[in-house]
């Protein structure tokens, strides 16, 4: 089959990175040409700070090489400016008469630093700050002249008059607005920020407007503003914002409004041409910031490839400024309109400034100076749209401060050295984290994920993962879009997956994929059991369950080991056993040679280093029921004695405990649930960390809810005080179906009530009569004639799945 | 090179699951694809040895249950970025029954 011609107009990191996303998925699909007006192949255009001030090389900046195009097929014309599209005949025209056709065209021509209409504009010595071009004019002035005058008080201003300054000259910023950044920062911080760069030697000039750059032998020699004065100038940088490229386009008759227009999927008004990148408006809005360009590539690539998924909805974006030394962070809307509130920590002799937007309990923009490690933990409450009612006492003391630190308490990704472990699951030092960034050119917490398994098991140190990509990469990064699909294999998100399983009783994996579009023949190892547990806990006893979407833990009723034998743990209600038990586990002990017996800390006994094809015959002579030890389900309900022998007790606690073990157990659930019961409120069954905790009390008993000892330890919230037994039942049971019925697969209770709010959970449970009955009735329908997978297999004629066949 | 071993009728190995056959060149995993094709690798993770057979199969490639890296089941190579492969072995249909040459 002949290949399609793809050609891209413009060679930047936009465009690129969707031509690296669609090699990845389709790499046989076109012949790609792509032209590119400047000499270089593709550089890091956010890194152009640190080259001017001297931190990092040309070279070091390079994320494709002109080695890359050519060992990936693609004919890379550099130095060419396209100047005409013909839409009738799809062809692309260069300024020197090259042409080139395309099936489909891919416009990726950024933005043009807007340049000031004033007399002299036209002067030597007056550049921009957009490329390489400029960064050597402006490297080569500081080698000859003194003074240089920066025009536009914003990011790019600042950063350019900071490495103008490292390189020796002497700065001053001018800027139209009352104070620096106005965009990005509040009036305190935007006069802390200049207190400090003041005090590092640059000059400010505010409320400045220029009226003509005066020239001598046709170089700029000073500027002069509204109010007549005049400063020396030897060099001009105009940074005064950026505009859409949008002159192609906009000559060949595509629709443009301020930018290229797209819709969701980066299409032109005509359907060949796509855009992607600076130059763009999609729904209004253009973006330059590199995070919402790389999300724009993937859906692009994802289209070009003829994939027809995905489309881009837009990003909320964050700023850092790449200024060494200072730390300055912002994100959201935090000009504090009408209905906001404001947390404000300030702190101008120490150099500390924080300042939070709330509105609705909800987090709606936030400016950091000072001290920027929380930034990446506000931006991902800020996108998540999370309920911070609970966290709202400690949110300005940051993430650190609500008991969710990583390991060693460590929170400060910039305070930790190169040796310091950062993924304790796997080992990961933050040094090897860096190392990979840099070199393999990593943008988005996945990639680094993916490369180098950080945070790739537990995810508790996602955070400080994330810090690191921030802070290595000096800008801003990829952060994540708040809405998450379920996984690659489709752009719905789990929320969307449930509600069409439930609205339209869908009652397979394969008829819920056909449903949905699923993108993959059968998904993957983390959609497949999601998928099988929406079904069976939406449709209990209708919808099949599927072994092989489940876990091989789930599907072998066992937890598998590092060495492929597995650990068997029976139930024992409430914790209590007795003589009969005890005697037939040592006796499968012995018959079976186990290797390890521990006591849990479940109370419950585990035996390990059974081989797989032992399983059915040790359950047949345990002859216990399964205590789910290796489900997402009802673990262990851990009991105090309680009243019939503490001298303490007031409730019977491990009567309640066998209780509530007898009615739950068997229950599936997006996660692992773990109940626990104390007869008395020195709690010695630790209820205050368990997903259902009570308590008892002289009066009756108190329910706790979302506690987790985990991975971050969180303590269980006080959910409501009831006084009979029943009553512990019923609410836990509610509780617990809302949870089985709402929350995310793999979502702890603490998650999951995290992100609801506990009024909402207490709004449905506690307060509703009415919905806290229906819900326990579902979950004892869904429980009801449920048989103990151990005693039906260990009966079931030689299950084929435990047989190993010799050969 | 030996002659075809016959293992089983396919119906005895799941639809995208697995049965695992002791050889002559130890556990190896046998596979079968929604598509009833049958793979046999080697039944060893390349990462740390993880049974394979007892992972999660999904199109031609399946998911280890230790630390979830994916493994191509045609070629036995691990999914980048992971970097690694495990041993396979041919396997074939026939008439309903299932062979492999070790």
């Amino acid at each position: 089959m002949k290949k399609m011609k793809l050609v891209m107009v413009g060679n930047g990191m936009a465009g690129v990175r969707t031509l690296e996303e669609l090699l990845k998925i389709s790499p046989d699909l076109y012949d790609i040409t792509v032209f590119g007006a400047e000499s270089h192949a593709n550089y890091n255009r956010i890194m152009l700070s640190p080259v001017l001030a001297g931190e990092q090389t040309i070279q070091d900046i390079m994320l494709n090489d002109v080695d890359w195009y050519a060992q990936n097929g693609i004919t890379l014309h550099l130095g060419k400016k396209i100047t005409k599209i013909d839409r009738q005949r799809r062809t692309v025209e260069t300024e020197d008469g090259m042409v080139a056709e395309y099936d489909r065209l891919l416009l990726a021509t950024g933005s043009n630093p807007v340049m000031l209409p004033v007399p002299g504009g036209e002067l030597d010595g007056v550049v921009s700050f957009r490329d390489i071009r400029d960064v050597d004019a402006m490297l080569e002035a500081s080698a000859r002249y003194k003074h240089a005058v920066v025009i536009g008080g914003g990011l790019l201003g600042l950063e350019a008059a900071n490495g103008l300054m490292l390189r020796g000259m002497d700065v001053t910023v001018v800027h139209l607005a009352p104070w620096l950044m106005e965009r990005q920062l509040d009036q305190t911080a935007a006069r802390m920020l200049q207190k400090n760069l003041e005090a590092r030697g640059l000059k400010f000039l505010l409320e400045k407007q220029t009226e003509q750059l005066v020239g001598k032998n046709s170089r700029v020699v000073a500027v002069r503003f509204k109010d007549g004065q005049e400063i020396l100038a030897d060099l001009v940088v105009m940074a005064v914002g950026i505009r859409p490229n949008v002159a192609l386009a906009e000559s060949a008759g595509i629709h443009c409004n301020r930018g290229v227009a797209v819709n969701d999927t980066m299409q032109t008004y005509d359907p060949r041409i796509y855009a992607v990148g600076e130059c763009v408006a999609h729904r209004g809005v253009s973006y330059g910031l590199v995070a919402p360009l790389f999300e724009m590539a993937k859906v692009c690539a994802n289209h070009l490839a003829l994939l027809g998924y995905g489309r881009y909805v837009g990003s909320t974006v964050s700023t850092k400024l790449k200024v060494t030394g200072i730390d300055l962070f912002s994100a959201g809307d935090f000009s504090g309109a009408e209905g906001a509130e404001e947390i404000v920590l300030s702190d101008p002799v120490g150099g500390v400034y924080k300042k939070l937007v709330i509105r609705d309990n909800k987090l709606e923009g936030a400016v950091l100076y000072g001290d920027t490690a929380d930034g990446a933990w506000y931006f991902q409450l800020l996108r998540e749209g999370r309920c911070i009612g609970a966290i709202r006492d400690h949110l300005m003391f940051g993430q650190a401060n609500i008991g969710t630190g990583g390991h060693q308490g460590q929170t400060h990704a910039a305070a930790m050295s190169d040796e310091m472990e950062v993924c304790g699951c796997n080992g990961i030092s933050k040094g090897t984290i860096v190392k990979a960034i840099k070199e393999k050119g990593l943008f988005t917490i996945e990639d680094v994920r993916k490369h180098t398994k950080a945070s790739s098991s537990c995810g508790s140190c996602s955070g400080l993962v994330e810090q690191i990509l921030a802070s290595t990469l000096g800008g801003d990064y990829s952060a994540a879009p708040a809405a998450k699909s379920m996984c690659g294999c489709t752009e719905h998100t789990h929320e969307e997956v449930r509600a069409a399983i439930r609205e339209h009783k869908l009652l397979s994996i394969p008829d819920t994929m056909k449903f949905m579009e699923w993108r993959t023949p059968n998904g993957c190892a983390s959609c497949r059991p999601a998928l099988n547990y929406y079904l069976i806990s939406t449709w209990p006893k209708e919808a099949a369950d599927d072994p092989q979407s489940r876990f091989i833990n789930e599907r072998a009723h066992a937890n598998i080991q590092k060495d492929g034998t597995f650990s068997v743990v029976p139930r024992m209600w409430g914790g209590l056993t007795n003589a009969g038990e005890l005697r037939r586990i040592a006796d499968v002990a012995d018959k079976y040679q186990v290797p390890m017996i521990r006591v849990t800390g479940g109370q419950r006994i585990d035996l390990f280093g059974i081989k797989k094809e032992d399983l059915p015959r040790v359950w047949a002579d345990l002859d216990m029921p399964s205590g789910y030890a290796y489900g997402k389900a009802l673990r262990t309900v851990k009991t105090c004695v309680g009243s019939e022998f503490c001298r303490f007790g007031t409730q019977n606690s491990t009567r309640m405990g066998i209780d509530l073990e007898k009615t739950f157990w068997k229950m599936w659930a997006p996660h692992k649930v773990k109940l626990a019961v104390s007869g008395c409120p020195r709690n010695c069954a630790e209820a205050a960390i368990k997903d259902v905790g009570i308590i008892g009390v002289d009066s009756g008993w108190e329910i706790h809810i979302a506690g987790n000892g985990g991975i971050k330890t969180e303590v269980a919230q006080f959910f409501a005080k009831v006084k009979t037994a029943e009553e512990v039942l019923e609410y836990s049971g509610a509780f617990l179906q809302l949870y089985r019925e709402e929350a995310r697969y793999l979502d702890r209770t603490v998650h999951w009530v995290q992100r609801v709010g506990l009024d909402y959970v207490k709004a449905r449970v506690v307060d509703d009569a009415e919905n806290r009955k229906a819900l326990y009735e579902r979950l004892l329908f869904a429980l009801q004639d449920t048989q103990d997978p151990w005693s039906e297999m260990a009966a079931a004629p030689a299950r084929k799945e435990f047989e190993v066949i010799s050969a | 090179m030996t002659d075809w071993l016959k293992i089983c009728t396919l119906d005895e190995i799941p639809q995208l699951g697995s049965r695992v056959v002791e050889s002559r060149h130890g556990r190896i995993a046998l596979f079968r694809t929604d598509g009833d094709e049958v793979f046999a690798l080697e039944d060893r993770c390349p990462h740390k040895g993880g049974h394979l057979s007892q992972g999660i199969v999904c199109g031609k490639h399946v998911t280890c249950p230790m630390h979830g890296w994916n493994i191509a089941l045609q070629e036995g190579r691990a999914v980048a970025p992971d970097e690694g492969g495990t041993v396979t072995f041919p396997a074939k249909v026939e008439a309903g029954v299932v062979f492999i040459r070790v």
